[in-house]
């Protein structure tokens, strides 16, 4: 058992927050909230050139080969920085997925675009049923020939505005469970009879309605096996859970580091506020959540980057970090005082987002139910 | 990052299961909570002495058996998930042991190490007294230097076990006039000695674990100082570490939620009403994650003696969370027994023999023992994060 990052590792952390701090000023995530696309171009060609979108792909498709721990520790850096933009939605939601599913032609054609940075990608599944389950997945694609036609709406899609394909999880057949029936369709976002609109959410991050009339999509754009997607879109969404608690880790992190040192800093009764146990309390209680939100994350991430079995571990993590990132706000909020609830201070940036992780691939209820039937109830 | 133990930690973990299966079939044991307290079995610890399994990381010189602290780790946890009898040879294995090694003379480990491994010395703790609890510093029991012994007076409180022990772990003043961290001394002190008496202190439980230990001019020779003299605070605080940061920590009740898994996902146990079972599953579920992540926080730890790091703010955010992760397993419980959950053992209504009861009322105890929680979260926000004293 060893719970330390490799030197290589470390050294990526290390990158990564140093270009962040650099590239990514909350001056930046301010303005991309307001942005109609929701990202910086020149951002997102440094990071591409940087190899990050390519990170965790195969060497034959112009990736790093790194691991899915590598990838967490640069999203947990992400997470730290308020990154804005579709680097989840690409590399998380959409390349591995390609990489777990796709077509030797599809990959071909689509991997080595991602690590170049030229095309974004994203995964709409969910509906207005707004479940994680197979159940929710009502959107119809009728075979006609050699090609599908897909009608419905897919709700919370996360940066479908600027994708160039989506992966689209849509019902294909009925079935005695509705984990049956299923099929996923890599779709041309600008294809004819999509329509698009962004959604006014907390944390501003751009996730859409999509509405499908209607549109076409070739036999081939099939990911995977026709009728079998429940089996790869529950594999995504394991990766996703962890993925987004790598992120949350980081934004955790960053709200404890800023209360501690407001706590030193902030003098109030002739002494910093940081010397009074009320405050000191606080501290240790966000530290403990912190300490523990990445010890669990990470050991979800370790599962999945060895492919080992983590079905009630991801679900633990996620159940977890969901409340602990929160515990943790609420705490950096109350230690900063009215100063936290101004607009122009970091903390709103962090509060609005640890709502927003929490919510995205399952909230700690859905998570418990999960870890119970992992459990046997 | 490595989160698998190696083959050789599995195959350790087995053997000592299957020593345990073996001993609860053979009924040398029942299986009860906060057995490392109150499970005092003179006989088990011997058992266990015989397999290697006190001293487990100590030198082979001193008969230790060399092993790391994870080897260390999945022992007490495997005995803790069995609620194995482990109170008698417990703290002297925990932090005495250690503390020995760390600053005992040679001549000091040489006589009291291998007793110890045999399970012939058992050890209490003297630290807390009626004016020192959180304030540990300003303990008043004197130890005077005079002759060739130092002469100990004064009282001690919740001394677990000392009316079974053969010895104490006893911290004194050894410098009335220096500064209260730098006038206090360590000392091993044979129960046995003339002017020692211990009193029973009965605590809520209604049961007798604790101890009050009052000396009376006891003449303790000049070779049980442990380490340098006036030099106790600085080695206690590593003794507190251990103290602070076992397996016990977040698995002392585990019994309990091992004994209500298999009752909500035994066929029977899924008819259990008396609260509704969504309710149920989530506060069990609720339960495991948080037992998961204090088992991370205690192993992380472990992992990081074995690397050769020393712990900070670590063992105390263990305890910290660990021991409140507890008593909401506590609470839980009786939540889910509802009615039933009042029953205390005896009757035929009881459930599991009323276990449930005992350690919700013995759980009050968790977050004050070695470092209450608020002392606790003084340490992480102080020695972890860098916040001013004043």
């Amino acid at each position: 058992m060893n719970l330390a990052l490799s030197e290589e590792q470390e050294m990526l952390r290390k990158m990564a927050r140093d270009f962040l701090a650099n590239e990514c000023p909350k001056k930046l995530v301010r303005e991309m909230e307001g942005d109609e696309k929701g990202y910086s171009p020149e951002l997102w060609k440094k990071m591409a050139e940087l190899g990050w979108m390519g990170l965790v792909l195969p060497e034959e498709y112009g990736g790093g080969a790194g691991t899915f721990l590598d990838l967490a520790i640069l999203l947990e850096e992400m997470g730290r920085a308020c990154l804005p933009g579709p680097f989840f939605s690409t590399v998380v939601l959409g390349a591995l997925t390609l990489v777990d599913a796709g077509s030797e032609e599809q990959k071909r054609k689509l991997l080595p675009q991602v690590a170049a940075g030229k095309a974004i990608l994203t995964l709409a599944l969910t509906e207005p049923s707004a479940t994680w389950n197979a159940g929710g997945v009502t959107l119809k694609a009728v075979h006609e020939g050699d090609h599908y036609l897909l009608s419905g709406t897919k709700l919370f899609v996360p940066d479908a505005h600027v994708a160039d394909r989506l992966i689209v999880v849509a019902r294909t057949g009925g079935g005695k469970k509705p984990e049956e029936g299923i099929t996923l369709f890599l779709v041309d976002a600008r294809s004819p009879g999509i329509r698009f609109e962004v959604l006014k959410t907390i944390a501003s991050d751009k996730q859409c309605e999509v509405a499908f009339d209607k549109v076409k999509v070739a036999a081939e754009d099939v990911v995977g096996k026709v009728g079998q997607g429940w089996e790869v879109v529950e594999k995504v969404l394991r990766r996703a859970a962890v993925a987004k608690c790598a992120e949350m880790v980081g934004g955790a992190q960053q709200v404890l580091e800023m209360t501690v040192q407001y706590a030193k800093d902030r003098v109030q009764f002739e002494r910093p506020i940081g010397s009074f146990q009320a405050i000191q309390h606080h501290c240790a209680n966000m530290v403990t959540d912190v300490d523990g939100a990445r010890l669990i994350a990470y050991e979800a991430a370790w599962l999945v980057s060895e492919g080992l079995p983590c079905a009630k571990e991801v679900a633990m993590a996620k159940a977890w970090v969901s409340d602990a990132y929160r515990r943790v706000v609420v705490l950096g909020h109350q230690v900063h005082g009215g100063v936290g609830f101004t607009k122009d201070h970091d903390m709103e940036l962090y509060y609005r987002r640890a709502k927003a992780g929490e919510l995205a691939y399952g909230d700690g209820d859905h998570h418990r139910e999960v870890v119970a039937a992992e459990l046997g109830m | 990052m490595d989160f698998r133990f190696t083959r050789e930690q599995e195959e350790f973990r087995n053997e000592v299961r299957t020593f345990l299966e073996e001993e609860l079939k053979q009924g040398s044991f029942q299986p009860r909570c906060d057995a490392w307290i109150e499970g005092y079995s003179p006989e088990f610890s011997r058992k266990l002495s015989r397999r290697g399994w006190i001293g487990l990381t100590w030198p082979r010189e001193y008969g230790g058996g060399g092993k790391g602290h994870i080897d260390r780790l999945i022992l007490t946890e495997e005995l803790l998930r069995y609620g194995a009898p482990c109170a008698a040879h417990w703290f002297a294995d925990r932090q005495v042991g250690p503390c020995l090694l760390a600053y005992g003379s040679e001549q000091q480990k040489r006589e009291y190490l291998p007793r110890i491994i045999a399970a012939e010395m058992f050890f209490g703790l003297a630290l807390s007294e009626p004016e020192a609890g959180s304030d540990l510093a300003s303990l008043k029991t004197s130890a005077t230097e005079k002759d060739d012994c130092f002469v100990l007076n004064g009282q001690k409180v919740w001394t677990s076990g000392a009316h079974h022990f053969t010895h104490c772990y006893v911290v004194a003043r050894t410098d009335p006039q220096a500064p209260k961290h730098r006038g206090i001394s360590e000392f091993v002190v044979d129960m046995k000695l003339p002017g020692i008496t211990v009193r029973p202190l009965i605590d809520l439980t209604g049961e007798r674990h604790f101890n009050e230990v009052f000396f009376d001019e006891v003449r303790v020779p000049r070779e049980c100082l442990i380490g340098g003299k006036n030099r106790g605070w600085y080695q206690i605080t590593v003794q507190l570490d251990y103290e602070r940061s076992g397996m016990e920590r977040v698995m002392g009740n585990y019994p309990l939620l091992d004994v209500l898994l298999k009752l909500v996902t035994s066929e029977k146990g899924g008819g259990w009403d008396s609260a509704p079972r969504a309710v149920v599953r989530h506060k069990l579920a609720e339960l495991a994650v948080e037992f998961e992540v204090g088992r991370l926080l205690v192993y992380r730890v472990a992992a990081m003696l074995e690397g050769g790091r020393v712990p900070n703010y670590e063992t105390a955010m263990a305890k910290l969370y660990a021991t409140e992760y507890e008593q909401r397993l506590a609470q839980g419980a009786m939540e889910i027994l509802g009615l039933y959950g009042q029953l205390s053992g005896g009757s035929r209504w009881s459930w599991w023999s009323g276990k449930a009861l005992s350690t919700y009322l013995f759980c009050r105890g968790y977050t004050l023992m070695g470092g209450t929680s608020e002392i606790l979260r003084n340490v992480i926000a102080m020695r972890g994060l860098g916040l001013p004293s004043k």
